[in-house]
């Protein structure tokens, strides 16, 4: 293992800056990533650490991004939920890292439904 | 599945669904073979059932229904000219190997564990996982009890924890395969 002194650094640096936690949030947008059998050998994986990163990089601490197991729909994996609060579920398919950046830019940011990429799209 | 790694982080959530609180990820090169273990202490399999959860087609089958996780690992490990194995007791945990001939055209590449590693830890930021990785006299490794201690209160999925996981493992990768 790397240096454990640096996450020695890392803790502080978080403690100093510390978030009210996304989950305790009712404001929270939840992201969720199907990361069954079917997800992950369909490209889960980088799908999301895109969201990981895009949520990072844009600095969201009302967005929560966690995985679950198997949504269903194998061919139409990799898959990503969409819930915030007020509104209905949106159901994201066949996504790629790129496609879940715009999901986060768009949707999760701009409230604006990233329509071309639903379920009710691809059927 | 692509890359060893995506099997891995597929078999380890198996660990993570049996309810484990810790999960064990060897990975041994020597001699042209490659062996993986996942070693868990989770709820365990009773006997019939682990007797046909590798072969689900072959065996008669009863009521569950089919996963394709471990079978899709034990024909990634045949077809590379290696084997599968499986040890698991109720109550006692599981503990899975699966070799690989390194040499042979149909062994997966093990891809990216640095990515497998900082998913598993971001979807369960509560169980323990080590890793350990051996070849040519070098080691990667990984233990989030270790991390743990060190963040004495700051959790596994804070995103600068991740990325530092993600670099250490990503630079220890590298320095085996030099
Ligand atoms: N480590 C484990 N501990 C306990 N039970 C397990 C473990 N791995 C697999 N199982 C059991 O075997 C089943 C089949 O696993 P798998 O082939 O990965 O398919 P899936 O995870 O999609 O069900 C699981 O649903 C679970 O009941
Ligand atoms: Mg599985």
């Amino acid at each position: 293992m790397k240096s454990i002194e640096e996450l020695k650094k890392i803790r502080e640096e978080t403690l100093k800056n510390i978030n009210l936690r996304k989950e305790d949030n009712e404001h929270a947008v939840r992201v969720v990533v199907g990361m069954a059998t079917c997800g992950i050998a369909a490209g889960a994986r980088p799908v999301l650490a895109a969201c990981l990163e895009e949520v990072q990089k844009r600095n969201l601490p009302d967005v929560a991004v966690t995985q679950t197991g198997c949504i269903g729909v194998c061919r139409l994996e990799p898959i990503v939920e969409v819930f915030a609060p007020g509104e209905e579920k949106v159901t994201y398919v066949k996504m790629t890292p790129e496609k879940a950046r715009r999901v986060i830019a768009e949707h999760v940011v701009n409230k604006q439904v990233v329509t071309e990429y639903t379920i009710g799209a691809a059927e | 599945m692509k890359e060893l790694s995506l099997h891995i982080l597929d078999i380890a959530m198996n660990s993570v669904k049996a309810g484990a609180s810790l999960v064990e990820i060897g990975l041994e090169e020597a001699g042209g073979t490659l062996t993986l273990t996942v070693a868990d202490n989770g709820r365990g399999m009773e006997p019939e059932f682990l007797a046909s959860v590798a072969d689900p087609f072959t065996t008669t089958r009863t009521t569950r229904k089919v996963g394709m996780g471990i079978p899709l690992l034990k024909l990634a490990a045949e077809q590379a000219g290696g084997a599968f194995s499986i040890e698991s007791a109720p109550g006692e945990g599981t503990a899975l190997t699966a070799s690989f001939q390194t040499g042979h055209l149909d062994n997966p590449p093990l891809g990216d564990m640095a990515a497998t590693l900082v998913s598993l830890i971001q979807g369960s930021p509560g169980i323990d996982f080590t890793y350990t990785h051996t070849a040519g006299g070098g080691v990667s490794s990984l233990d989030t009890r270790e991390l743990r201690a060190a963040l004495d209160g700051v959790p596994l999925d804070t995103p600068d924890v991740l990325a530092w996981i993600q670099n250490s493992i990503e630079e220890e990768e590298r320095g085996l395969s030099q």
